[in-house]
């Protein structure tokens, strides 16, 4: 692509200075896109495919996930998910009885939703280095058979890193809440990917 | 999504029970913030030291609930409370107002992680609407 020169150091400097030029180009057209500060994060640190993890980001989202109680933090994150943002309710139309915090705190159908949904993340934890294909059939449903609007995801992160947050205490500390929303950003990512 | 006479009784309920910690919240929001979303960075090139626990931090953190804190006094009217600080956000600091919602959410965090028991769905959805309030009434002079 890159025009014949005679000397190889101009060259190369061209070729990095077009390859440069195409990704600012490509960076910008991204961020044009982007509605969180957690895919900003992203998006600036993936130049290219692959979503890269350090060793700490790895052994951190192992270790809150193995250390955690599906069946009391998915229901806890669900229902306050339903609370918080309650127009997520429009997607649980036949769970029953929502019309209140205790009501929505008591019902069964969400508190076995909600450990379905930490088991939909567990996939991600066994597969952190394709989370691009690992989530792709789950997107797909989500889009055309649910139809759930993607920025629903968002919330219910926020309050998972909350209920995690009130989990760990101390414990989750300012590396720690990076690193789980990151991973968090990542899923909703290709959660959202198949929509179009 | 204003503010009901419901929201107002949990924030300054809830607020009696946490303001004793106002400035150690603020200085571990600001700190999640600088560390979790680095974009935030850039408002602070001037201080010498980012890292937890240090002077900037600390100091600012209090700063920041002392806003909190006033705005929970003017809860009835915020963009009328809120004026002068409004002023100073919109035409001196020029903060971006899309990081009043990242550091609302690190607000939440810490209230979530320092008093577990009280920061119950009911008393975290009101608290989330004052954030938001506030973020609107301070962001109201910007143009």
């Amino acid at each position: 692509m890159s025009p014949a020169l005679p000397d190889t150091f101009a060259q190369k400097a061209l070729t990095a200075s077009l390859s440069l030029a195409l990704r600012l180009i490509l960076f910008d057209g991204c961020l044009s896109e982007c509605r969180s500060a957690q895919t900003w994060g992203l998006i600036t640190s993936t130049a290219d495919k692959m979503v890269v993890w350090t060793d700490f980001e790895r052994s951190t989202i192992q270790d809150i996930f193995s250390k955690m109680d599906y069946e009391v933090v998915g229901p806890a994150a669900l229902t306050r998910c339903l609370i918080v943002y309650p127009w997520t309710q429009r997607y649980f139309g036949n769970f029953g009885n929502l019309y209140n915090a205790a009501a929505i705190m008591g019902n069964p159908m969400v508190a076995k939703h909600g450990t379905t949904i930490l088991h939909g993340l567990d996939r991600g934890v066994k597969n952190m280095d394709d989370l691009k294909t690992t989530y792709a059939e789950l997107s797909v449903l989500h889009s055309e058979k649910l139809h759930v609007d993607p920025d629903n995801f968002k919330l219910l992160s926020d309050c998972l890193t909350i209920v995690v947050a009130a989990q760990l205490g101390k414990a989750f500390t300012a590396e720690v809440q990076a690193a789980f929303q990151k991973f968090l950003a990542v899923v909703v990512s290709s959660l959202g990917r198949q929509y179009h | 999504m204003s503010l009901n006479a419901k929201d107002k009784d949990a924030v300054k309920a809830f607020w009696a029970k946490v303001s004793g910690k106002a400035g150690d919240i603020g200085s571990d929001a600001l700190s999640r913030m600088l560390t979790v979303y680095p974009q935030t960075k850039t408002y602070f090139a001037h201080w010498k030291d980012m890292s937890a626990g240090s002077d900037p931090v600390v100091k600012h953190g209090k700063a920041v609930m002392g806003g909190v804190a006033e705005a929970i006094n003017k809860i009835d009217d915020l963009n009328a409370g809120l004026l002068n600080l409004s002023e100073l956000h919109a035409f001196t600091l020029r903060v971006d107002p899309a990081n009043f919602k990242i550091l609302s959410h690190n607000i939440l965090v810490v209230m979530a992680i320092l008093f577990p028991k009280d920061f119950t769905p009911e008393v975290h959805v009101a608290m989330d609407k004052f954030l938001g309030a506030l973020s609107r009434a301070l962001a109201e002079k910007y143009r």
